[in-house]
């Protein structure tokens, strides 16, 4: 065998690599690859799109039973994020719409241009920039919450400062002729005869944003807020069953939000009936 | 100064977000004047069904908050209706277009309560059709009252669109978040930028195509506004009326 093998080495060692078997075989096995993949393969790469939900899933009442203590927790999530950052907007919302109405330019210019900038541009973004744009540049780190209430604050705040507004401008300018009349100091004016006057005409107003902040506060889910929204994506992660998670948190929606606009309707007929 | 602004490429990358922006809000302002539209006027229908089946559609579209249609849309519906793969875009579009009808519906139906009742007896007397008096009485007179708020439901909707990022669709915000995770291949050359100078930047992108949006409703109501001037101008000499009689 030893033998055999050492006279054979110098004879491989000139030989071509084209005389070589090996290199024959290779080669043969490497066209046949080819040939089997052009015969099996196609030219585009597409998946084949039999992703289609199963057919057996029906609506489950037994299910949507055991999701409710989960929703329940998520909804006290999202509600308190609403009244909080509510409350922050009707009191903010005030300051912007005096703000507004100053007399002096280097106030009243900055306040409008804030109002109509944080107007319209999204919530989401807002959101974000409190959240991560906050945290990422400066020593300011909100939590997930007190980020949605920040943000739900300063948003609604200038929707509610227009209220406002409209709410002072309604008051009669005889209103205000007869403090000056009756020498009233500018703070009296406000707090004894202007504010008693203007907010109720504001209330049905404010009452439709915090209508509007409940249904804006879901987004917190962006930014990690285990609301109403979380608890839906959540529970379609860990069942594969978006269908009764989405629709429960949309009809509970709904549930929260027609009667709270039939309540702001006869709030406002009642206020409108008083004041005739 | 500088630091605020990002490297070309990005903005780059947040334009074609922009454009796909503008894109989901032109679908879904589409879908949602036409309810609107619709809504609006079968609520003032002397049906009581088909008012009670408008105002279940304004109640609901109202009631129910933008984001839980938007991924009701998204997720729930393609498995209801047995959607294999569905169509992201056209349903966001949908989602957005349906909340957008709902309010609009409401917008609507008040400027045609606007516009004064003894038009809409003129328009009976003078035999006119229910369709040609909404067309070319009610709705041309409705209008000047319809677009302002019509111009804010809109700049609402531009709002919503952000939410389509959440969806997996890659809008304006969705590029923001490319463009910024982009930041951290070993491959990216230039300045990095934080996370608040990305959204100070998309923030105000979102509000020059908001102003943009305002601006176009203003010239839309300066040029109905003018064409009312006009028409005044036509039908005015009333006494020259007179005077050729006699």
């Amino acid at each position: 065998m030893s033998a055999q093998a050492s006279s054979s080495e110098p004879m491989i060692e000139h030989r071509s690599i084209w005389k070589r078997p090996v290199t024959w075989v290779a080669i043969v096995a490497f066209v046949a690859f080819l040939v089997i993949l052009y015969v099996l393969g196609t030219r585009e790469l597409t998946f084949g799109t039999d992703v289609a939900p199963d057919p057996n899933l029906k609506w489950d009442w037994p299910y949507v039973i055991s999701l409710i203590p989960d929703m329940l927790n998520a909804l006290s999530v999202t509600a308190f994020a609403t009244v909080y950052g509510f409350i922050l907007a009707v009191i903010l919302g005030f300051f912007l719409a005096l703000g507004r109405r100053s007399q002096s330019r280097w106030i009243s210019w900055p306040v409008s241009g804030f109002i109509e900038f944080v107007r319209s541009t999204p919530l989401l973004i807002q959101l974000y920039f409190l959240f991560f744009g906050l945290a990422s540049a400066t020593p300011i780190r909100f939590s997930s919450n007190q980020a949605l209430i920040l943000g739900l604050g300063i948003h609604y705040a200038t929707y509610c400062s227009e209220a406002y507004r409209a709410g002072i401008n309604s008051v009669p300018g005889g209103q205000w002729e007869a403090a000056t009349a009756m020498n009233l100091k500018p703070s009296t004016t406000w707090t004894r005869v202007i504010i008693p006057q203007a907010i109720p005409n504001a209330l049905p107003a404010l009452g439709n944003y915090l209508v509007a902040g409940f249904k804006d506060a879901p987004l917190g889910f962006a930014i990690n807020v285990t609301g109403l929204m979380f608890f839906a994506t959540t529970v379609r992660g860990r069942d594969f069953r978006p269908i009764e998670p989405f629709l429960m948190i949309g009809v509970g929606f709904l549930l929260v939000s027609l009667p709270a606009a039939w309540l702001i309707r006869r709030l406002e007929r009642r206020i409108s009936y008083d004041r005739i | 100064m500088s630091g605020l602004l990002l490297n070309p490429s990005q903005y780059q990358r947040l334009l074609e977000g922009a454009w796909f922006t503008v894109q989901i809000l032109g679908y879904s302002f589409v879908l949602g004047v036409f309810l609107s539209l619709v809504f609006g006027v079968l609520r003032l229908s002397d049906n009581r069904i088909v008012r009670g089946i408008a105002l279940t559609y304004t109640e609901f579209a109202r009631g129910i908050s933008s984001i839980v249609l938007l991924f009701i849309m998204a997720y729930a519906v393609p498995i209801l209706m047995g959607l294999p793969q569905a169509n992201l875009t056209l349903l966001a579009s949908i989602a957005l277009g349906l909340n957008m009808g709902g309010y609009g519906a409401e917008i609507i139906r008040g400027g045609i309560l606007s516009v004064p009742r003894g038009q809409t007896e003129a328009s009976i007397a003078l035999n006119l059709t229910n369709n040609q008096r909404l067309r070319h009485i009610i709705l041309p007179q409705a209008m000047r009252v319809i677009l302002p708020p019509m111009g804010n439901l809109t700049i609402e909707i531009l709002k919503g669109t952000a939410l389509v990022s959440l969806i997996g669709l890659v809008d304006l915000t969705g590029a923001e978040a490319l463009a910024f995770n982009g930041q951290a291949a070993p491959t990216f050359e230039g300045v990095r930028h934080s996370r608040a100078v990305f959204d100070l930047n998309v923030l105000v992108m979102y509000f020059v195509i908001a102003q943009a949006i305002n601006l176009l409703f203003r010239r839309f109501e300066a040029r109905i506004d003018a064409r009312f001037e006009s028409r005044k101008g036509e039908i005015a000499p009333v006494e020259d009326a007179i005077g050729a009689s006699k």
